[in-house]
């Protein structure tokens, strides 16, 4: 730690010097309202002098009850409330929900939905990495990532706006498939983007990945061990920054992604340690990349047909329990489904990724320095709706 | 560069006559600081608002605060629920006189898609804080955003602190009784 | 090598005989249901045993059944997952919906911490041995547990209306 090196220095008297002044715990109050906590979350935080004795994060402050939603409105009723769970993925919660559905009432989508949702999901995908990457750089004050980021994610917005009128909340895959058919130059639009976002990528990558400052705040930062990532829940880009290759396109694979030629980035400490903010950060930029080969791929053989199946007008929920988990872009997103016979569920469990990688702060924040904070904080890329729900 | 919008008689060369009341009210309109402050969703397009697609810095409100004490305008964006309720008026108060709230989506506005089941939705931040322009939408488009800035701003210019007495309490600028009124 | 879950659940009920209830398969993913007591143990077996490996706590939730038989249960619901093997399992408890207390298991899964938390907020389940038991996304002082289905939206909080 390279920070703790240079405090040393800095303290002329020793420590003996120091050990007839009087010091204080002091407490700090992160939250909920900050700028650096990606939403509400609160955290309080008691810091001897630069240190981080111990952390405490309060969650819970956009808790919008989904799970009851879930229990009361009926299953095609509750589509659009998976939007604004993990507001920067909505296709990707829209994806889980109603696969999960599908699996539940026996439904299978057509060829030619399942590969629109693998666009639409990695479409998606990458532009919730390019938010993570613009405000990771915000955090860490850097303004530019977050202009180029936020200037090409208009580009993957208004191509979904053109699919679906809406540009954050879509509601556009449905049990099923998905609502619609492509419209016109969808498939163009979307190819170009492609092709400027794989140049554009370099410059991301010289402009904040290999940036020296950016490196010396992030390299040996928030160390998360592969043995503690799986202990604690992670999953997503934060499980592979440690250096697991877990995948759930990969190793449980849902709808055509088993016919994709995909690789699964890992972290491997180039910069500092396995499993330290600058590798779950960089994951997820390396899957920037990958999302472009996968769409690439779906764009050249997307088959004809139907993109949607007979659904029920009065679809039931039979008696039974299924979960089906997805890769978001910040993890595994579940549903936990019982049907109880009735229009709606009985039960909805929906399993954040967000709420499960947070779980670990308190640990990780203890024996950090205050101004690394935010860059842990960062680096899990937490989505707070979606902790929440 | 002469002020824009200024209501100004020309006296004499170099000089411009207007009321203080109308260049308190531009000054205002021209520089309104936004806190920082995004709850849910919609924050998310507030933020696309700042970013340099939409530029919410043309209308003069894009200097972003991260501190309530530095800020005039609350942009409540996202879904208030009980738990942040307290903090939210904590930070109303906070912000110095004079200032404005902006309820951003259907959530802030009435408690939106929660609002029949959402036991822990507060149904509407105006339960909280008084505010001044409602803009509906889940989520509204970024120039939805603008707009209601916009509209704020024609409301600042009815303000007139100076010939309408003193401030009004605090949220409640002089004048916006009148146009309630209306 | 990933098992099937037929194996497992051999595998669990020639090692637990008494706690290890049966394995219920009809039911849309089959689960194993395990007496609420012997939980940990059952987990921690889970997590060590050669070839099972269960290494990832993917949730822990709870299902309010108030007109089952007895006075009505709550189900606590653990998700594993491997991620060496490959494999998913599926664990019940089943408690009385009078007095819903169950053996946490933070000590084996730290991953359990939030989940239990809000296994407790919304559906009242008391996890013994749990380091921090407390509301996680409700106020600390709201009445009554969300989840559970006679759960009655409540008129007001600190003042504000709430209908
Ligand atoms: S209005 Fe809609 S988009 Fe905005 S916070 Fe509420 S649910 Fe989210």
């Amino acid at each position: 730690m390279s920070a703790m090196e240079g405090m040393e220095k800095i303290d002329p008297g020793g420590t003996e010097a120091v050990a007839d002044v009087r010091t204080q715990e002091m407490f700090i109050n992160m939250g909920p309202q900050h700028p650096s906590t990606h939403g509400v979350l609160r955290v309080l935080l008691t810091a001897d002098g630069e240190v981080i004795s111990s952390a405490k994060p309060y969650v819970g402050y956009i808790h919008r009850c989904a799970e009851k939603i879930g229990e009361t409105l009926t299953l095609e009723q509750f589509t659009p409330y998976t939007d604004r769970y993990d507001y920067l993925s909505a296709m990707n919660n829209n994806l889980g929900y109603c696969m999960a559905v599908e699996k539940l009432c026996g439904i299978e989508a057509p060829e030619r939905a399942q590969y629109i949702r693998v666009i639409v999901a990695e479409l998606n995908r990458i532009a919730s990495h390019l938010v993570a990457f613009g405000t990771y750089g915000l955090d860490l004050g850097a303004f530019t990532p977050f202009c180029y980021a936020f200037r090409d994610r208009e580009w993957i917005l208004s191509l979904f706006e053109r699919l679906c009128g809406a540009r954050l909340t879509y509601n556009y895959v449905c049990i099923g498939g998905v609502r619609h058919d492509l419209p016109e130059g969808f498939l163009e639009g979307t190819r170009n983007f492609c092709d400027h976002m794989e140049k554009t990528w370099k410059e991301y990558d010289t402009l904040l990945s290999r940036n020296a400052i950016f490196v010396r705040r992030t390299a040996g930062i928030g160390v998360v061990s592969a043995e503690e990532a799986r202990a604690w829940g992670f999953t997503g880009p934060c499980l592979r920054g440690s250096g697991v290759a877990y995948d759930v396109r990969r190793a449980r694979p849902y709808l055509v992604y088993d016919k994709l030629d995909f690789d699964i980035p890992v972290g491997r400490g180039e910069a500092g340690v396995q499993g330290d903010c600058w590798d779950r950060y960089y994951v997820r930029m390396l899957e920037i990349l990958e999302s472009i080969k996968i769409v690439r791929q779906c764009l050249d053989v997307l088959p004809g047909g139907d993109v949607k199946a007979k659904v029920s007008k009065a679809l039931k929920a039979p008696e039974k329990e299924v979960y089906l988990g997805v890769e978001n872009p910040r993890g595994e997103l579940g549903h936990y489904i019982v049907g109880g016979g009735g229009k709606n569920a009985y039960r909805m469990r929906i399993r954040g990724p967000s709420f499960a990688n947070l779980t670990i702060l308190g640990k990780l924040l203890e024996g950090a320095m205050i101004a690394d904070a935010v860059a842990i904080i960062g680096s899990l890329d937490i989505v707070l709706g979606e902790v929440d729900r | 560069m002469g002020p824009q919008n200024l209501p100004v008689q020309p006296a004499a060369p170099g000089v411009l006559l207007t009321t203080l009341d109308e260049a308190l009210d531009w000054a205002r309109r021209g520089s309104i600081w936004p806190m920082t402050f995004g709850l849910a969703c919609c924050a998310i397009e507030m933020m696309c608002a700042g970013a340099p697609h939409f530029d919410l810095d043309r209308y003069g409100a894009g200097a972003f605060r991260p501190s309530p004490r530095q800020a005039d305008l609350m942009i409540v964006a996202g879904t208030v629920t009980f738990k942040m309720a307290p903090v939210i008026k904590r930070l109303y108060e906070q912000v110095p006189d004079p200032k404005w709230v902006i309820a951003m989506g259907a959530c802030a506005c009435r408690g939106g898609p929660y609002y029949r089941h959402g036991y822990h939705v507060v149904k509407g931040v105006d339960r909280i804080v008084p505010v001044d322009v409602y803009l509906p939408g889940c989520p509204p488009r970024p120039e939805a955003l603008l707009d209601a800035v916009m509209a704020l701003q024609a409301k600042m210019d009815r303000m007139k602190t100076f010939s309408a007495g003193k401030p009004g309490p605090a949220g409640e600028p002089a004048g916006a009784g009148k146009e309630k009124e209306a | 090598m990933a098992m099937e879950f037929p194996v497992i659940a051999k595998l669990l009920e020639g090692r637990f005989p008494e706690a290890v209830k049966g394995a219920v398969t009809d039911k849309g993913d089959p689960w194993i249901e395990a007496a609420a007591d012997s939980v940990p143990e059952v987990l921690e077996f889970l997590k060590e045993e050669e070839g099972l490996k269960f290494d990832l706590l993917l949730m822990v939730t709870g299902v309010d059944r108030p007109d089952a038989e007895g006075g009505g249960s709550i189900e606590v619901v653990y998700h594993l997952l491997s991620t060496t093997e490959g494999h998913e399992l599926v664990l019940k408890a089943v408690l009385p919906r009078e007095n819903p207390v169950c053996p946490s298991a933070v000590p084996i899964y730290p991953a359990a911490l939030w989940h239990e938390r809000e296994t407790f907020d919304l559906l009242g389940v008391e996890f013994t041995g749990h380091p921090d038991l407390r509301r996680i996304l409700c106020p600390e002082d709201w009445v009554g547990h969300p989840l559970r289905k006679d759960y009655e939206y409540p008129e007001e909080y600190g003042g504000i209306s709430a209908k």
